[in-house]
């Protein structure tokens, strides 16, 4: 099976070790993994600013970019959620259409797609707190949300519990926003902080050595809050702890 | 064009595409409803239970239940007070009523509300000044959730009703629950056969 | 008209540390109540499903209903009137009120009647307006606005009632003992009820098959003020509009469910015709609502049954309080019908949300609130309501993007790695950013350029 590996770009530019992670995990799995070189953003900053004609262009490079691929898997639940439900700053053409409908979250490629069922090499002996980004969570439905009564499922505990060693802590707020909203980060900046210095703390208070996500965006910004609280807690992306990072 | 004119006028205009109504039927309780789930609800909801007593003497369990009382007024035949509503001109007359005596029309299982009109509270504003209510409730006359009492439209016809669940109450400060807020600080519901049939429909017999 | 700055609010909502945390930890109390009330029906979501549904189907056909609501209202006795807009609804009120002599006016919480701004306008024609509702009289003694549709008072605490009390009403300023103040207020608004020459309500709902209006109370306000004066003014916006007293038990079972976490208000009241000797008057009212309803991409925002539950769940309002918003309707709900009223003052609204979408799963009624807010924010965009400086950042992040060059110069350095951070970022409210957050730390190379060192592939 042949996938394609979007990077968003601020994985790019922040965090390679979470695309490196993605990159090897998939190939560890038998994917044949492609990395258009071209590629740059999603477009979702301009497009959640409203700016939609600002947002076109990129937009356009993305399907280019990844026209000719089945599957497009990206480490970053917020920008694909973008992809899949809001690229319509373009003409919708079958290309555009097919793009968006083939490109997937890591966790639910992982989950969904390849359906794995065993990480051998996986090993992570620490308490976890696992947070799911929102847009993972209420618009990917990668997990059971709080506000709507149901069996409990989750994609991400899915794979975490296949992981030697690991056990969970859960915070008393577990689906509750982190604050981080994109250009809400700085344009919002009170409440953000506010939301992401409540999140950390309920992590830290619940026991959590690490929290864990699917969505690197969020931890940046969690990250920050804890450093600047002084809090122990320390931040790792899943597909580093699926592929085997012992910390 | 008057105001009412333009308003249509632009409603019109604008409605978007015509969306089905669906049907509710379905969603009652069905069959009839256990008093015992009514008393629950109400406690839940703040009200009491009061026991009839044996001999049926309901004044006298009104007496006993505020036995401080000075003003009782009764909308019922069935208890005796000292304050008649016949002889009330404006309803501001009933401020000084400690205790309001009414038979409800019928009860709902689901919340614990019992319903009341003006046929009922012989003046509506009874159940607002007395400081606290007793209601009669007939428990062949409670039915299973709201569904089923909103199903019987006759039901509805009064200029005036009210669901009363409890008693007046409010949680505006710091959250914490205050019974009397403006109107009645308790409910009592005692749960004894009555009333005179035609307002509300007794609740189907059990088959077999 | 000055723009509402929600973050400069929100920053000073938050330096009241003990107001903001109650806050935060009552309204997400109310919250988790929604959610085991909820929980306890396995019907919820059918019945969000048919009240969405009830609620599209009579705004679709809202015209047919309101004339129908109208005959049945006459037929029942009531008066009728139609107000355009809120200048219209607030000369009505006061010309059925002046033509009854009324000078006194006791009334029930309505949002509608503060979206009118109707308080003012009275009280500067010589009537004396007593709010009855425990959190709407306190606000009205403080001289501010309600906070939230359903709690009005809720970001106050116990002392700043106790102090609010004691300039207004003679209370003891040192006693902030909850069922004191409660109290007080009751001795005090009740001679109000008792000589109120007219009394007045919103209404949650209006039953077009009957002429019925709903009213939805805890504290018996209503109640009070319908049933002692001899003369009732509704005031019910267009859009309360219910087809059948059947589909009220749709919507009395899911409002207080969703905004309090209780099976029904402890008073649920029904007002079809006045008492005889009595008049009851009835203002239907417009003001930007028939003008939504040709809103493709918002209409759905006419559902809302005022519960309140989008505001409980919603973290930013929770940490920002509902006078930050600068609005009668605040959080989710208000950030998507603000802009109706004016673009300009609240374009800042639909940007004070993460769109986590949380307020969507609450709604009763299954309003797209979260999808909206995103939708708002391209219509502000287009009509130049940005702030300059995002305008900028945008245009300036939308070149840099569509470029791969471009796009790695920003992130690149010579080989090196990044020692700065892409300009949409920086752009001028990076020290927004390291204010209360450390700054991501640059790795030494990017993802591409590692690719293209360890895996050697170029295309």
């Amino acid at each position: 099976m042949k996938a394609a590996l979007f990077v968003p770009c601020y994985i790019d530019a922040f965090f390679p070790e979470v695309a490196i992670a993605t990159l090897e995990l998939l190939e560890r799995l038998g994917v044949e993994v492609a990395y258009p070189l071209n590629q740059t953003c999603c477009a979702q900053p301009m497009a959640n600013s409203g700016c939609h004609e600002d947002a076109a262009a990129t937009e356009a490079l993305f399907v280019k970019n990844f026209a000719k691929y089945d599957y497009v898997v990206g480490p970053s639940g917020s920008c694909v959620h973008h992809v899949r439900e809001n690229l319509t700053a373009i003409p919708q053409t079958a290309e555009v259409t097919r793009v968006r409908r083939n490109t997937y979250e890591l966790v639910e490629f992982l989950h969904d797609v390849l359906e794995v069922d065993a990480l051998p090499w996986a090993h992570f002996p620490h308490k976890v707190g696992l947070h799911n980004g929102c847009a993972s969570l209420r618009a990917l439905r990668t997990a059971k949300m709080s506000e709507i009564a149901g069996p409990a499922f989750s994609k991400p505990l899915d794979l975490l519990s296949k992981v030697k060693g690991i056990r969970f802590v859960t915070p008393e707020r577990p689906d509750e926003c982190c604050g981080f909203g994109g250009t809400f980060s700085v344009f919002e900046e009170p409440v953000s902080a506010k939301m992401g210095y409540d999140k950390v703390n309920d992590h830290h208070s619940a026991g959590a050595e690490y929290i864990v996500s699917a969505d690197m965006s969020c931890m940046m910004h969690q990250k920050g809050c804890a450093e600047r609280l002084g809090l122990p807690i320390k931040f790792i992306h899943i597909a580093q702890v699926l592929n085997g990072a012992r910390e | 064009m008057s105001s009412r004119d333009d308003i249509l006028a632009q409603v019109r205009r604008n409605q978007p595409p015509a969306a089905a109504l669906p049907s509710v039927s379905g969603f009652g309780a069905g069959g009839g409803a256990n008093p015992d789930e009514f008393k629950a609800a109400l406690a839940r909801m703040g009200g009491r239970i009061a026991d009839a007593a044996a001999d049926g003497d309901l004044t006298a369990l009104v007496r006993k239940l505020f036995p401080d009382a000075k003003v009782v007024c009764s909308a019922t035949p069935e208890v005796r007070g000292n304050r008649t509503l016949r002889a009330v001109g404006a309803p501001a007359e009933l401020d000084d009523v400690d205790v309001g005596v009414v038979r409800a029309a019928f009860g709902v299982a689901e919340t614990g509300s019992v319903w009341l009109t003006e046929a009922e509270l012989g003046v509506n504003a009874l159940a607002f000044l007395a400081q606290h209510l007793v209601v009669l409730l007939d428990p062949e006359r409670i039915v299973g959730n709201m569904h089923d009492a909103y199903r019987d439209r006759v039901r509805f016809d009064a200029r005036y009703g009210v669901f009363l669940t409890g008693p007046s109450a409010t949680a505006d400060i710091e959250g914490v629950l205050i019974h009397g807020a403006q109107g009645i600080r308790s409910l009592t519901a005692v749960l004894v056969p009555g009333g005179d049939g035609n307002r509300a429909p007794r609740r189907p017999a059990k088959p077999g | 008209m000055k723009r509402i700055d929600h973050a400069e609010a929100s920053s000073q909502f938050i330096k009241a540390t003990d107001h903001m945390d109650f806050h935060d930890k009552r309204l997400w109390d109310l919250r988790k109540k929604r959610d085991r009330v909820s929980e306890a029906l396995p019907e919820w979501q059918d019945l969000r499903t048919l009240a969405s549904a009830i609620k599209e189907h009579t705004l679709t056909h809202l015209a047919a209903y309101l004339e129908e609501f109208e005959r049945n209202a006459i037929a029942n006795g009531a008066h009728v009137h139609w107000a355009k807009d809120a200048a219209e609804h607030n000369q009505v009120v006061f010309d059925i009120l002046s033509a009854h002599g009324a000078r006194t006016l006791v009334k029930a919480k309505s949002m509608l009647t503060d979206e009118c701004d109707m308080r003012p306008f009275l009280e500067k024609r010589g009537i004396e307006v007593m709010e009855t509702d425990l959190g709407e009289r306190i606000q009205q003694l403080d001289d501010e606005p309600p906070s939230h549709i359903v709690v009005p008072a809720v970001h106050k605490l116990r002392t700043d009632v106790a102090r609010v009390f004691a300039d207004t009403i003679g209370t003891d300023r040192k006693n902030s003992d909850v069922h004191y103040l409660a109290e007080s207020q009751r001795q005090n608004t009740r001679p109000y009820f008792l000589k109120a020459d007219a009394g007045m309500t919103g209404a949650n709902f209006a039953v077009a098959e009957t002429g019925t209006l709903v009213v939805c109370t805890n504290e018996g306000n209503a109640d009070l003020s319908v049933n002692l004066p001899k003369l009732y003014i509704a005031s019910v916006g267009i859009e309360k509009m219910i087809p059948r007293i059947e589909h009220l038990g749709v919507f009395v079972r899911m409002l207080s469910r969703s905004a309090l976490g209780s099976p029904i208000t402890q008073m649920t009241s029904h007002f079809r015709a006045p008492r005889e000797g009595t008049e009851m008057h009835i203002v239907l009212v417009d003001n930007g609502r028939s003008e939504r309803l040709g809103m493709p991409d918002f209409w759905y925002s006419l559902k809302c049954i005022r519960c309140g539950a989008c505001m409980n769940t919603c973290p930013v309002y929770r940490r920002s309080g509902g006078l930050s918003y600068g609005a009668t309707y605040s959080g989710p709900i208000g950030v998507i019908i603000d802009p109706t009223f004016n673009l300009r003052k609240y374009s800042s609204l639909p940007f004070a949300s993460t769109l986590n979408g949380s307020c969507t799963n609450v709604c009763p009624v299954k309003i797209d609130i979260h999808d909206q807010i995103y939708k708002w924010r391209r219509v502000i965009a287009e009509r130049h309501q940005l702030p300059f400086v995002k305008q900028e950042a945008m245009r300036a992040a939308g070149k840099i993007l569509a470029s791969p060059k471009l796009y790695r110069a920003a992130v690149e350095t010579a080989g090196v790695g990044v020692d700065y951070l892409p300009r949409f970022m920086m752009y001028s409210r990076l020290n927004a950013w390291g204010r209360q957050r450390e700054v991501p730390a640059a790795p030494p190379y990017t993802f591409r350029q590692w690719y293209l060192k360890n895996r050697g592939k170029k295309k």
